[in-house]
């Protein structure tokens, strides 16, 4: 709570004035990218000097703005055009644009702004304008500690993108993983995380023991995973800004795959005893347990729909892994997947209208989606091994991990996280420092 | 006549060469693996990564993939423990289950922790107290042979009996 307040504190947003004209097609996926014009945000002299000093960074006004770019471009809806061909200094650009210029090099849109030190903070002030209309299309100026200027780059990346495709962005969040090193037979696992875009990565625990599969709250900045702590595997929570761990699902049998409830109230796990698997509920206000099913079979990787009033999980009760929904108490079990092969780690789509996993069928491994009555199955990607599928806040990304092929001594494994785009195109490796898997994707930081 | 009988022979040439085509593919497959008298449907029936508790008491038992059902093998294995155990009444045991790579993570920890259990099942059916054992279950995080061939993946679907103290 504490620390939401001092987010909304840090950023001063203030609106210039805003008009609307550009429309990016947003449902084909990247097939043809918005070209735009990123020029580099402008900056006087007295202020990137006293960036200089206290971020070490030669021009922090272009810094900012090749975040913009990156974000941009890595959505696959934009392509953000080469500096080399700009024709107007950033400076004038920002006060009233030569759109003739901006128009040969055939930018549709442009972004320009300014940067500022004043009473030891940070200001960006950016514009976005359509080119062929002529017209500023959106004002923003921000101020923060100057040590939050890759948020800024972020922020500004989101306002842009969803004064542009009509949908919230996705860049300022967070995702958080597994990081892996070591021969595959013993495998050493910490929890890190890192910006989106790869930047600011940190490891979370130690590797002394084995931690599994960790998922935001989407409402705080706490993480819940599998930890094999004392050889007892059982799911913890962890508050990443004071790095306070607890374990949460202490029954006597194995507690795993967890999730929070999309109020952030709730941990949904499974718990594993006598060979059999159940979905359970944990409140974590008065930690008062319920049981949700109660099969003989494998219940597990439980995820609620956004409203709460529905779960999709994996069971083997038909005697293969498939995807089922149900009602929140448990009632009302359906199955949902009938296609050929085998199906698990069903997740909900934060719009609510999809089911995002993972497909075993003969011998290949897929990443797809479903509506949420098991109709309309669309595979994304094919591969030897990849599972586990994460949405980005705007339910428009998903991030999973995909493993290689070894031969015959083991050799050539590597595991590494990767993206695509909702429509299946723009495939991408996200880079990782270490082996990379199980990633859960944030909220937006400034909501 | 004669038509008909040259047709008869023709497609006993063609099911010969179909048969003999046949043996020739699943040939390849089991001598580029290895699999040759290792495996008997899809169970790892080697001995390659089997580590002994006692002289005569294998630690491992083997599984079919997705299956948690004991084989004949395994059940032979097992009673062997059960025996040992009833004769060093002080040790206690850890049942570690295993699952291969061929499956998502959270379904691995729960089908791994139903392996375990069907051994500890068995032995206590042969007068091993549920005090005495405990069960752990790996998913595939410990694969013991870390090749990606359906041998390596046999070898891997496992339960293993562990000495606790």
């Amino acid at each position: 709570m504490k620390k939401k307040l001092i987010f909304i504190c840090l950023f001063l947003i203030i609106p210039i004035k805003v008009f609307a004209l550009i429309e990016v097609d947003i449902t084909r996926g990247n097939l043809n990218p918005l070209p735009l014009a990123v020029s580099p945000l402008s900056i006087d002299e007295t202020s990137k000097k006293s960036f200089e000093k206290i971020l070490d960074k030669e021009n922090i006004g272009s810094e900012i703005s090749i975040i913009v770019e990156n974000n941009l471009r890595t959505s696959g809806l934009f392509n953000p055009l080469s500096k080399d061909a700009f024709l107007q200094a950033p400076d004038i650009a920002n006060l009233k644009p030569r759109f003739e210029d901006w128009n040969l090099i055939n930018a549709q849109a442009l972004i320009t702004g300014k940067v500022t030190y004043a009473d030891e903070k940070l200001r960006v002030e950016f514009r976005l304008w359509d080119v062929l209309a002529g017209k500023e299309m959106m004002a923003l100026a921000f101020t923060t500690v100057p040590n939050n200027w890759r948020r800024v780059g972020h922020i500004i990346s989101d306002k842009i993108y969803e004064r542009l495709t009509g949908e919230k962005g996705y860049f300022d969040t967070r995702i958080i993983y597994v990081a892996e090193e070591g021969p595959k037979t013993q495998r050493k696992k910490k929890l890190a995380i890192m910006d989106q875009d790869g930047a600011n990565n940190k490891f979370l625990t130690l590797g002394n023991e084995l931690v599994l599969t960790p998922r935001f709250n989407p409402t705080s900045q706490m993480v819940t995973y599998l930890s094999y702590f004392k050889n007892l595997p059982r799911v913890y929570l962890l508050d990443i800004e004071t790095g306070t761990q607890e374990v949460v699902g202490d029954f006597p049998g194995m507690t795993f795959a967890p999730r929070f409830s999309p109020d952030g109230k709730k941990i949904i796990m499974s718990f594993a005893k006598d060979g059999k698997s159940d979905i359970y509920t944990m409140d974590l206000e008065n930690r008062i347990v319920e049981r949700i099913t109660n099969h003989p079979s494998i219940d597990t990787s439980p995820s609620y729909s956004p409203n709460g009033k529905f779960i999709a999980f994996n069971s083997d009760r038909s005697g293969y892994q498939q995807i089922y929904i149900m009602k929140n108490d448990g009632s009302d079990v359906k199955r949902i997947s009938f296609g050929n092969g085998i199906y698990g780690t069903p997740v909900w789509s934060p719009r609510g209208d999809l089911i995002a996993f993972t497909k075993l069928h003969n011998g290949k491994f897929y990443i797809g989606v479903m509506r949420t009555d098991g109709t309309g199955e669309r595979l994304l990607t094919e591969n030897y091994y990849q599972e586990a599928p994460s949405w980005s806040p705007n339910g428009r990304v998903l991030i999973f991990y995909r493993e290689t092929k070894t031969n015959a001594k083991g050799e050539g494994f590597s595991a590494k996280l990767w993206s695509i785009d909702l429509t299946g195109y723009n495939e991408r490796l996200v880079t990782t420092p270490t082996d990379a898997s199980d990633p859960s994707w944030s909220s937006l930081l400034s909501n | 006549m004669i038509l008909s009988k040259i047709f008869k022979n023709t497609l006993l040439l063609l099911a010969a060469c179909l048969v003999l085509s046949a043996c020739a593919t699943k040939k390849e497959v089991s001598t580029t693996t290895d699999i040759q008298g290792q495996m008997q449907s899809d169970v790892y029936t080697g001995t390659d990564t089997v580590e002994y508790l006692a002289d005569g008491v294998p630690d491992r038992v083997f599984f079919a993939t997705n299956e948690s059902i004991l084989t004949t093998a395994s059940r032979e294995t097992l009673r062997a423990q059960a025996a040992w155990l009833r004769k060093n009444s002080s040790i206690n045991i850890v049942l570690e289950g295993h699952a291969d790579e061929r499956g998502t993570r959270e379904y691995n920890l729960a089908l791994g922790e139903r392996r375990a259990n069907s051994a500890k099942d068995y032995l206590m059916t042969y007068g091993i107290s549920s005090d005495r054992i405990s069960v752990l279950s790996y998913g595939k995080e410990r694969p013991v042979d870390g090749g990606s061939s359906p041998l390596a993946w046999s070898k891997n679907r496992r339960s293993v009996t562990v000495k606790a103290n």
